[in-house]
């Protein structure tokens, strides 16, 4: 019953997708608005199938339905009520279905904001859109159907991923995909440019904000992504150069130089190619992402391993990167700069560098990330490129990034003279040195941490000597200290907006290098009441006891904490659920401002009588998480309507 | 110089000087693949290798107090002793597939200093125990992209 009913709904709601793209294009081309119209009814319709195809799946995870194939192996009669409804979205199926939703939503926004403002953009950016998600309807009725019969129906489920039993599970796939799936509007607008011929700026005003959710949602996944990893995966990192990682961060590095290159097209008519071809590859790679995750060409703890369905994303991969060229190569002389580079040193040229620089750091992440498979088709041998590959290409990229980050926002436009680079810049570099001088003599030794030190401070520096000169103007007009700060803020929401991003990405990135350069670990085996020692940590431990859970069993350790005085009992775990054939650690920590202390529970004698535990001290971690939060905020303050001065 | 050319000259700088890092980084990172019969073959005392294979029922040994691992990996043809200093990660088992990290020792034993474990249940054992199943296991350890 309910798969009949849901996999009919999933082919109606199809059905109604392709023919709301076409009558969109065809009412667009041929200035009929009746049709226009006809495809925003599709397009509610679509929205509201796919809302209840999503319901009657969770219904079915709710009510333990295993004649639902998909219910069936992913949740069993012990997953607890929450991890019901994220298990939804756990798997391969289910999360086509949430990725449809959010698609489907995004369309009625896309409806709701432009259907009057933008007339001859709108109809061709609303083809674009239910174009797509008829094809991920497609996934849905052909390569990963979540309606599918179990027979003989099952009188238990085979369980949900005992990993993904977390919190983070609800919102860090969530956050993810608002994040993939937003850049599909400036990629439609930018279609709908391209069609029209109006490659003008029209385009980018209308997806400025869009661009910034999609952005702030994808940072928001790839933070809390990191965060999970830290806290579940119990390998003490937030961060492996996995390949799923790596899919979702290329298209963020793209989406961010786009951020900033539209700025040089709105203020000096240049780059619109560039910005053109930004958005069509950052869309490109929200696909590609896709493909890597759900085709299994590449092995990772996140793949579903599902064959059939990766032909079919890159299939249609290749069908939007060629149309879309396409359409780049035809409309090739409407694209030409009007505007030209007037100086080598000008917040133009700053601009341009980071753009150049984020789109290497997503070509070298691209190339380490398809290595195996390129080694493995050229050369028949299969080569790997781990982590520290990444990070050695990687961190001078973003280190110069960070530099520039200091340099852009303040240098001159066209040609910063003399004057202005010292007025801007004399404090901030003599106190960036300062900050490395004192780090030396304060014993850092780490070339990399000194370095990233004197960035942080020199970039820190720039932001904050922008801010006070905006408000001491604000001051001296005779307006009072907090509604001077508060109109800065509000008034030029996007540009201090991007600041306190910028102010995030520096504490993530003290975070990231403190993490790196000062974290220690080791590993030890204690008999009760015995104690290991790290950095002036002792642990000791005390007990080992089983508990049984609703759907697994744990063996729960007891350790004792202390720096001279008892901090904390920390109790590490083991968690046995039936279904799986091996253990998941469960981790316990203490989390610090200056320091993490991270313990996992490794092995363990079945009398409990002995334990052997891995010991962390993780430095500043904490601030990579701190940062995120800043960033997130700066990424708000970014979206809010701009209020123009009167 | 003009304008135009400082840019392409500046440009050219920016590319040449990535593909020197990506070229190193591969040079310096880059992991091979190998399964044991391979290792045994063409092994380089102190070479970074990644090897890949089953872990040999009742070759594992673990010593909790000393921290010491060590089994034997095999594909079907050739053995390769392992050690370790650490705990088991969690998938690992005997019978199962394992892939390791390390380099191979002139006391003629692989010195892992990394086990992968892999959320995954594709790394089973090669239940009839014949050709066919090893070289099956192989083609999934082999598929570990990380």
């Amino acid at each position: 019953m309910t798969v009949d009913f849901g996999y009919g709904m999933t082919l109606v709601a199809l059905v109604l997708a392709i023919y709301g793209a076409a009558a969109a294009a065809v009412g667009a081309r041929a200035g009929r608005p009746a049709l226009v119209e006809s495809a925003q009814h599709a397009a509610l319709g679509v929205f509201v199938l796919i809302t209840a195809c999503f319901a009657l799946l969770t219904y079915a995870f709710l009510t333990f339905d295993f004649s639902v194939r998909y219910v069936a192996t992913n949740t069993n009669l012990g997953t607890p009520f929450y991890y019901r409804i994220t298990g939804v979205w756990g798997a391969l199926e289910g999360s086509i279905i949430l990725w449809s939703w959010m698609l489907g939503l995004y369309t009625l926004i896309l409806i709701l904001r432009h259907r009057d403002s933008a007339r001859e953009l709108y109809p061709w950016a609303l083809a674009t859109m239910l174009g797509i998600l008829a094809f991920f309807l497609l996934v849905m009725t052909i390569a990963a159907p979540p309606f599918q019969r179990q027979v003989p129906v099952a009188a238990d489920g085979r369980g949900l991923n005992p990993l993904l039993e977390d919190t983070g599970m609800i919102t860090h796939p969530v956050a993810l995909y608002l994040g993939f799936t937003g850049f599909t509007v400036p990629f439609a607008f930018a279609m709908a440019a391209l069609i029209t011929g109006r490659v003008g700026d029209t385009w980018l005003v209308l997806t400025r904000r869009w661009t910034i959710v999609a952005w702030y949602f994808l940072s928001l996944g790839l933070l809390i992504g990191g965060w999970w990893s830290y806290h579940v995966l119990g390998w003490g990192g937030y961060w492996a150069w996995d390949p799923v990682e790596n899919a979702a961060f290329m298209p963020w590095l793209t989406a961010t130089a786009f951020l900033h290159s539209v700025m040089i097209q709105e203020r000096r008519r240049m780059l619109k190619l560039w910005n053109i071809v930004l958005v069509i590859l950052t869309f490109g790679l929200t696909l590609f992402g896709t493909f890597l995750t759900r085709s299994g060409v590449i092995a990772s703890v996140h793949a579903f391993t599902q064959g059939s369905i990766g032909a079919l994303f890159l299939g249609f991969l290749a069908l939007v990167m060629l149309t879309a060229l396409g359409l780049v190569a035809w409309r090739w002389e409407a694209l030409r700069s009007q505007g030209e580079l007037d100086s080598v040193v000008s917040r133009e040229s700053a601009f341009l560098l980071n753009n150049v620089l984020l789109i290497a750091a997503a070509f070298t992440v691209f190339f380490g990330t398809v290595f195996p498979l390129l080694s493995e088709a050229v050369r028949g041998v299969k080569v790997s490129v781990g982590a520290p590959f990444f990070n050695q290409v990687n961190v001078p990229l973003f280190l110069s990034l960070i530099f520039l980050m200091g340099v852009g926002p303040l240098i001159a436009w066209r040609r910063a003279s003399l004057e202005n680079l010292k007025r801007n810049f004399l404090w901030p570099v003599v106190l960036g040195v300062a900050a490395a001088a004192a780090a030396f003599v304060l014993g850092v030794r780490s070339a990399l941490a000194v370095l990233t030190l004197a960035t942080t401070v020199f970039v820190g520096t720039t932001i904050g000597v922008d801010f006070v000169r905006a408000t001491r103007a604000r001051l001296r007009v005779g307006e009072a200290l907090i509604p001077a700060v508060g109109g800065l803020l509000r008034r030029h929401n996007r540009r201090y907006g991007g600041f306190v991003v910028h102010l995030g990405i520096l504490l993530i990135a003290l975070g990231v290098t403190g993490s790196h350069a000062w974290s220690v670990q080791t590993e030890a085996t204690l008999r009760r009441g015995e104690t290991a020692e790290l950095a002036g940590y002792r642990f000791r431990f005390d007990d080992l006891t089983a508990v049984e859970e609703s759907n697994h069993f744990k063996v729960v350790g007891a350790f004792t904490v202390s720096n001279g005085r008892v901090l904390d009992v920390l109790r590490p775990a083991k968690k046995f659920y039936p279904q799986e054939q091996s253990p998941i650690a469960y981790v316990d920590y203490r989390l610090g401002l200056k320091e993490d202390v991270y313990l996992v529970l490794g092995d363990f004698a079945r009398d409990g009588t002995q334990a052997t535990i891995k010991l962390q001290v993780n430095r500043l971690v904490s601030w990579i998480w701190i940062g995120g939060v800043v960033l997130t905020l700066g990424a708000l303050l970014a979206i809010l309507p701009e209020r123009r001065t009167a | 110089m003009n304008r135009r050319t400082k840019f392409i000259a500046g440009g050219a700088v920016i590319v040449a000087v990535l593909a020197y890092m990506i070229y190193a980084g591969v040079t310096q990172s880059a992991v091979y693949f190998v399964t044991p019969a391979e290792l045994r073959a063409t092994a380089v005392p102190g070479k970074a290798y990644r090897l890949g294979g089953m872990v040999v029922p009742g070759s594992l040994k673990w010593e909790a107090r000393a921290l010491d691992l060590s089994f034997t990996l095999s594909d079907g043809t050739a053995t390769v002793p392992v050690r370790h200093k650490g705990t088991p990660p969690d998938l690992f088992a005997e019978g199962r597939g394992a892939v390791v990290e390390g380099s191979w020792t002139a006391d003629g034993y692989f010195k892992a200093g990394l086990i992968m474990a892999k959320h995954s249940e594709e790394y089973k054992a090669p239940h009839d125990g014949t050709q066919a199943g090893y070289q099956e296991l192989i083609k999934t350890l082999r598929g570990d992209g990380r």
